[in-house]
């Protein structure tokens, strides 16, 4: 292994600035993730030559890839970096850039509200009256739950979003994370009570009908929920209910 | 006049379940979080929560659920508010599967139960290993329902820098920073919940994520809140070694039978089921640690010769281990590149839980009144050692109450924070904005990132899990010395958006001071309790020391008065689990 871990980093001061390219080398430790290369870089924040410039900004939390925050493209693959070990990587230069498809705020930090705008669209979320004790939920097989317990391991990082060429800044597209999460709510006993409410919201502008069956989402998603198939389930069920509506017009 | 406001402080599991609480009240909430919901570290607690659901046919109860808590947290605990925590277990994880948690089920398809440390009963519901991410996933997605209906407003990524004390020493709002912009304004509320959480990042490396790093605990301690039983730190006996972070392997691995082990004689030695037959593997965490501590550092026996030693899960099959364990096999492949499930696991113990934190009364109000706190950011449930699995359910029963104490609270208020003047909210906005530019002018020879982990390594190697006085002092004098050098800081950023070096040499200052509580607290306590383990002073005092430490912050460094613990419902007896 080299001595040095060469990055080249995508900057950009803020929103409206132009990016730029910045590299920097990191002395090689054993057991290093992107994030680790970045946390040394803030301990002495000087570029590959020799200036001194400011620490990289970017998202992270847990560093166990459960939170979603570090999410970047990293040599060109969506992922997250806490977990992008750098031995596995090959030897030649890092390139960190922010996600493509969300408004930069600084450097590899970026906004990505709009997925958490999504979720309220597609209303991600059982409709209980009230957290007070009203006894147990209703039962659920235990192999039911499996796969839905898969979709609700979600952490809403952007992955698919960024991996899907139906999405950008300027599409309605609501994404795939929201649909998973729709077919999840719409199979729980008590979920299924709002069952035609997400439908409606995916049948309409920006909904299932946008998605172009690249199945590139799949591919990206750290968690490996099963997106397309998630997707395929929902296209059936909103072709029943539509015939369904339509019967009962 | 009146608006009933409540701030709520933190995205976590407690503060989540107190914006919905006061919410279903009908109070306005403004929810801060540093980060969206959803990334709180609520989500890195893998193994279950409490309760006791009694459906094992085990004769499991609630008062035993109480005994286990409070033996488990080596009595230091106060037993009302325990009672109150164990009683309402049951209701909660009812309302958490009402709201769609994906807890394992049994082929009844009832909540499926597990054994944990510290306990002979299955008492642990679960969802695989990632409970914590699915009840916090669930309270998200509520609150978002309320946000949806205009009830409840996010401030995501914005910090809790102060709280607004008024003239009469009452709280009427905070000063909090957006760490986009970086502008510090002062918001107005009736009452403020404080859901922050732990401060692992304290120890430099801990099993918590980096946003754990107890500022606003610390902000409100030099406001004058006592911080409680500092001194007691949680290690957790099975943690990966790693270099930038600790992370945790799920005491449910050892729930659902793994076995902890390393050679001996050349031949595999299992020294917890030999050292405690009655519980073996789940022992409470603070034994299981410093047994691990033995083996490894006075023994000499770690595998390689490191401090590790194995957690083993390969006697049990591969099907079983993912759906009750998936998470923390997947966390250990993607980061350690071996599949626990033909390989045993290399662990040792890392720094985990606070069982001390802000000082509060049973209802979660602190001294300063209409300020709260819950979460783990309080003291309230755990005593000297926390039980696994006990930690989620004190996180969303502190919310569950201290959502709804606010509200009662708000109710019997002369003055709403509308009617309180300006002058008071630009005065605290002032002292906050001066000590932020004062940090962006600090152009010394210093990094903050440096110092923050010359104060994990010296708060790791000395007020860990062994503590010895002469070691307590060295890590006192080299806070103190870190807190000297931190004067000489270079923020080597002076950008006025989106600056993440700023904000965190303010966040530093709270940790050393914090550090001192709890160095200087551990260093006070003559005696052995729970996570706090002297060799000088081996056993557990309860005449002298059955006691709340309570730190008051001074210019000079803590200043400690005890306080009596509530031992209304069960005697203090001695500690076994050989």
């Amino acid at each position: 292994m080299a001595e040095f871990i060469h990055l080249k980093i995508k900057r950009q001061n803020g929103p409206n600035e132009s990016p730029r390219w910045e590299e920097f080398k990191v002395p090689y430790k054993p057991n290093m993730n992107v994030v680790s290369v970045l946390m040394e870089i803030r301990k002495n924040p000087v570029n590959a030559q020799g200036q001194k410039t400011t620490p990289v900004t970017w998202d992270c939390s847990c560093l166990e890839e459960v939170c979603g925050a570090c999410t970047m493209i990293i040599n060109g693959n969506v992922r997250q970096a806490c977990s992008a070990l750098i031995d596995k990587m090959p030897s030649q230069v890092i390139t960190l850039e922010p996600l493509s498809k969300f408004p930069v705020i600084r450097d590899l930090k970026v906004d990505r509200s709009v997925l958490f705008e999504h979720l309220k669209k597609v209303k991600a979320w059982i409709n209980i009256d009230g957290t007070f004790d009203l006894g147990p939920g209703p039962r659920v097989p235990e192999k039911e739950r499996r796969w839905m317990y898969e979709i609700s391991r979600c952490m809403t990082c952007g992955c698919c979003y960024e991996a899907c060429p139906n999405f950008n800044a300027r599409s309605s597209f609501i994404g795939p994370a929201p649909l998973a999460q729709v077919l999840r709510f719409n199979n729980h006993p008590t979920g299924a009570m709002d069952k035609e409410a997400r439908l409606e919201t995916i049948m309409g502008d920006g909904g299932i009908t946008d998605c172009g069956n690249a199945q590139n989402c799949i591919e990206a998603c750290p968690k490996k929920i099963p997106l397309t198939t998630a997707i395929a389930k929902l296209n059936r069920d909103t072709t029943l209910y539509s015939i369904g509506r339509w019967f009962n017009r | 006049m009146s608006k009933n406001k409540i701030i709520v402080v933190g995205g976590g599991l407690a503060g989540l379940m107190a914006v919905i609480k006061a919410a279903e009240a009908g109070v306005e909430v403004e929810a801060f979080s540093l980060v969206p919901f959803k990334r709180s570290h609520s989500l890195c607690a893998q193994g279950g929560i409490n309760a006791a659901l009694n459906t094992k046919g085990e004769n499991d109860s609630i008062q035993q659920h109480f005994e286990d808590t409070i033996v488990g947290g080596d009595f230091l605990a106060n037993q009302t508010p325990v009672k109150g925590l164990v009683e309402a277990a049951p209701g909660l994880i009812y309302a958490f599967d009402r709201m769609g948690v994906m807890f394992n089920r049994t082929p009844e398809g009832l909540i499926d139960l597990r054994l944990f440390g510290g306990v002979k009963n299955r008492r642990t519901a679960f969802a695989g290993a990632t409970t914590g991410q699915q009840l916090l996933y669930a309270l998200d997605e509520q609150v978002r329902k309320w946000i949806a209906k205009g009830k409840v407003k996010e401030y995501i990524g914005w910090e809790f820098l102060s709280a607004v004390v008024d003239d009469e020493g009452i709280c009427r709002g905070i000063v909090a920073q957006d760490l986009n912009s970086m502008e510090i304004r002062a918001f107005r509320a009736d009452a403020v919940i404080l859901a922050t959480g732990g401060a692992g990042m304290i120890y430099g490396k801990s099993t918590n994520s980096v946003i754990c790093t107890g500022s606003a605990a610390g902000a409100v301690y030099r406001q004058g809140v006592p911080f409680a039983n500092g001194e007691f730190v949680q290690f957790h006996p099975t943690a990966m070694p790693g270099d930038d972070k600790l992370r945790l392997m799920s005491e449910a691995s050892r729930g659902e039978g793994g076995r902890i082990w390393t050679y001996k004689d050349g031949k595999p030695w299992y020294f917890l089921e030999e050292w405690y037959p009655a519980y073996g593997n789940l022992v409470p965490r603070d034994i299981a640690s410093r047994a691990i501590y033995k083996v490894c550092v006075e023994m000499g026996l770690g595998i390689d010769g490191k401090n590790q030693v194995y957690l083993d899960l390969t006697h049990k099959d591969p099907e079983f281990l993912e759906v009750r364990l998936g998470g923390i096999l997947e966390i250990y492949r993607n980061f350690y590149g071996e599949d626990p499930v033909k390989v045993p696991m290399k662990i040792f113990p890392a720094p985990h839980y606070f069982m001390g934190g802000i000082y509060v009364d049973w209802n979660h109000m602190t001294p300063i009144p209409g300020l709260f706190a819950a979460g783990e950011c309080d003291y309230m449930y755990h005593g000297a050692n926390r039980l696994g699995a006990n930690s989620l359910l004190s996180a969303a029963y502190s919310g569950y109450i201290c959502g709804p104490n606010a509200v009662k609270y708000i109710k019997g208020l002369q003055k709403s924070a509308e009617d309180i003047s300006q002058k008071v909210f630009d005065r605290e906005l002032n002292r906050q904005a001066g000590i932020f530019e004062a940090i962006y002018r600090m152009d010394g020879t210093e990094n903050p990132y440096t110092i923050h982990e010359e104060l994990g390594e010296t708060m790791i190697t000395h007020v860990g899990v062994v503590r010895y006085d002469k070691n307590l002092k060295l890590a006192d004098e080299k806070i103190q010395e870190l807190m000297e050098r931190y004067k000489r800081i270079n923020v080597n950023d002076t950008g006025r958006w989106a600056n993440d070096v700023v904000p965190f040499v303010n966040q530093l200052w709270n940790m050393l001071e914090l550090a001192r509580v709890i160095t200087l607290g551990a260093l006070n306590r003559n005696e052995s309790r729970g996570s706090h383990y002297k060799p000088e002073y081996p056993d557990r005092n309860d005449e002298e020391w059955l006691k709340t430490t309570k730190a008051y912050w001074t210019e000079s460094g803590p200043r400690f008065e005890y306080e009596d613990v509530d031992i209304s419902l069960l005697k203090p007896r001695a500690r076994k689990y050989d």
